[in-house]
């Protein structure tokens, strides 16, 4: 036996002379490929998507911000408010020094962004220029807010991405012009093209950022903050200063240190665990499912090529009749179901990379998550069709070898 | 000789065991044409087939060409079947998927040679054989004594030195199986290769130069029959 054309003319021969069988066979491993590809991307996809929530976000910070207690505590009632300052920013700097940032904000919902004619909804809030440590700005104009924006009380400020926008339909640089927030003027100084969804004061795309001190005399917060976002050094869990942030703004505030809800406590560390584990045990059911689906074409496919083998006993039996060697036998039958699985199968990475292709196309919510399969597990799936294909080949390939020439004859 | 046998038993063990060849003595030279004739059940197929090393036996001596073929490699087998030994069967066995000249063609390319030039061995025999207009067509296509010459061009392709023929006949009308006999009989004279004919039916047999009768798994009178007049059939006489 030669490897000619002839050679894959006799594959192509058998697997052609029962199409609808072939293709429905082929059909099999199509979908379990598709399947596979398909929940591989899409997997990806949405891990993209919610990625793309926290982008730019520290992953090791926390948030914490005062509510009203539920304990009683030292002789006061429990329902009391708490509310953090500015001296609780010193003092957690000063006191928890594993905190590599500590920094507050204060935030003011509904209001309104105009310039000229154009209005746009946004919310204010008021931060320090290290901010940018928490929530890595996308700066696209301009800078963002700066130390001597926050000493000098400058009433300056950091434009998000669905407001610039809104405001700016043109394009250009709005650096320098001047916005209305409610009566009063900001110069914008930059343009932030963050997405991420993570700050707990709203969306950054509809954000404008102004300096601390500024929104805190504006809208008369005086030495009143919100929210404290904190990043740990490197190398230190937030977790583990839990317990000492508490005391400390509990002695202070003079509330029940075991009292959870006086002091609400947002540990992105924890969160980002969660989304890591859940999308580790949803990659493992995509691949579960993808590869079940997968398994059962390609035992489709052996059972149809057992059927085959058995129909085709009088032609085997002829071809070994006329000098064809048990391993001929063997190889056209492991290459029959091979093609069979090989053709199917590539196909079924096309389709999905057509459809993953038409997912990335839809743009959802300014976002570009990444649905696309990579070239290398486009490669390693194949290698796997190739040992699908030759173990689903293997038991009606030893079927075959085991015709014997005399098997030719009896068939009257 | 290029055919011996010494002694062959062969017994199926199919629930029952089934003695069918009972000590075959038998030899044959290069260039015969014999007959081995036998009623159904008389072991005569079984004994094609062991010619063939289609099937093994169990007791006894077969040397082709000096070569004892006992217990060979299904690798060595197939390349005797391949090299030295043409089949010619009763079904013709055609692959239907296959046209004339692929069917031809078919055991050299498990010899491994090229495609053209098997194309043209092929191409050539049936043309000899006057099927050239046929090639292309497919079995279902043709006449039963056209699909048995193509069989018959097969089983030439690779210029064996035996044709085996299992009741060659067996599915033709008498008008065929003259022309098709004939055909066997042209090959020896002209290319002196060695036949031997399966058959039960007398007329068919008579064409042989020789006839073995076999009955009941031992070979009984072997007639010499260069004449074709054996006992009282002649050619006329087929069916």
């Amino acid at each position: 036996m030669r490897l000619d054309i002839d050679f894959f003319q006799e594959i192509t021969d058998s697997l052609t002379r029962n199409k609808r069988r072939s293709l429905l066979t082929g059909f099999g491993i199509f979908w379990g490929l598709f399947m596979l590809l398909f929940l591989v991307g899409g997997g990806k996809g949405v891990k993209g998507m919610l990625e793309q929530n926290f982008e730019g976000f520290a992953t090791n910070s926390m948030i914490v911000y005062a509510d009203r207690t539920t304990k009683p505590y030292k002789g006061f009632q429990e329902g009391r408010d708490i509310v953090l300052t500015t001296k609780d920013v010193q003092r957690l700097k000063s006191m928890i020094p594993e905190l590599a940032t500590v920094t507050p904000e204060v935030s003011r919902w509904g209001q309104t962004a105009t310039v000229g004619s154009r209005t746009a909804n946004c919310q204010v809030s008021g931060r320090e220029a290290v901010y940018a440590q928490i929530q890595t700005p996308d700066i696209r104009y301009g800078r963002y807010i700066t130390e001597e924006d926050v000493r000098q009380e400058r009433k300056v400020c950091v434009i998000g991405k669905r407001i610039y926008q809104q405001l700016f339909p043109g394009g250009g640089n709005p650096c320098g012009q001047f916005i209305q927030i409610g009566d009063i003027f900001f110069q914008i100084v930059g343009v932030d093209y963050c997405v991420s969804n993570v700050n707990i004061s709203g969306n950054a795309q509809d954000n404008i950022c102004v300096p601390i001190t500024v929104s805190q005399r504006l809208y008369n917060f005086g030495d009143e903050v919100e929210l404290i976002y904190m990043v740990g050094k490197e190398g230190v869990k937030m977790v583990t200063l839990e317990k000492r942030l508490r005391s400390i703004l509990a002695r202070e505030h003079i509330f029940d240190p075991t009292d959870d809800d006086a002091l609400e406590i947002f540990n992105s560390e924890q969160i980002f665990n969660i989304v890591d584990t859940l999308f580790r045990g949803l990659n493992f059911f995509i691949w579960l499912i993808g590869i079940g689906t997968l398994l059962a074409g390609s035992i489709g496919v052996s059972n149809i090529m057992m059927v085959t083998v058995r129909e085709r006993t009088t032609e085997i039996g002829i071809r070994r009749a006329i000098g064809a060697t048990p391993r001929d036998i063997l190889v056209q039958i492991m290459m029959e179901s091979s093609a069979l699985t090989l053709t199917a199968g590539t196909f079924g990475i096309v389709f999905s990379v057509f459809v993953l292709n038409l997912f990335e196309k839809i743009n959802m919510q300014d976002m570009h998550p990444s649905f696309q399969i990579s070239f290398t597990t486009a490669i390693l799936v194949e290698l796997l069709l190739v040992l699908l294909g030759v173990l689903a080949g293997l038991p009606p390939a030893l079927r075959a070898m085991r015709i014997k020439p005399v098997d030719a004859m009896r068939d009257e | 000789m290029l055919i011996e046998l010494k002694g062959i038993h062969k017994t199926y063990d199919n629930g029952q065991p089934l003695h069918v060849l009972k000590g075959i003595d038998l030899s044959i030279d290069n260039g015969e044409f014999v007959s081995i004739m036998g009623s159904s059940g008389s072991g005569k197929s079984t004994l094609l087939n062991i010619l063939g090393i289609l099937d093994n036996y169990d007791e006894g001596e077969y040397h082709l060409d000096g070569h004892l073929i006992k217990g060979l490699k299904e690798r060595e087998a197939a390349d005797y079947r391949n090299r030295t030994i043409g089949f010619v069967f009763q079904s013709f066995n055609l692959i239907p998927f296959k046209t004339a000249v692929e069917n031809v063609e078919l055991p050299l390319f498990y010899q491994g040679v090229s495609r053209t030039k098997r194309r043209e061995a092929a191409m050539q025999l049936l043309d000899k054989l006057g099927l050239a207009n046929w090639a292309k067509h497919y079995p279902n296509e043709m006449s039963g004594g056209q699909k048995q010459r193509v069989a018959i061009a097969r089983a030439l392709i690779t210029h064996p030195r035996i044709i085996l023929a299992d009741e060659p006949t067996g599915a033709l009308d008498s008008k065929t199986s003259v022309e098709v006999m004939d055909l066997l009989g042209q090959l020896n004279r002209e290319e002196k290769v060695t036949i031997i004919v399966v058959t039960h039916e007398s007329g068919v047999a008579n064409c042989a130069n020789k006839i073995v009768h076999i009955k009941d798994g031992l070979i009984g009178e072997i007639e010499l029959n260069s004449q074709h007049h054996a006992s009282t059939f002649d050619k006329n006489n087929i069916k």
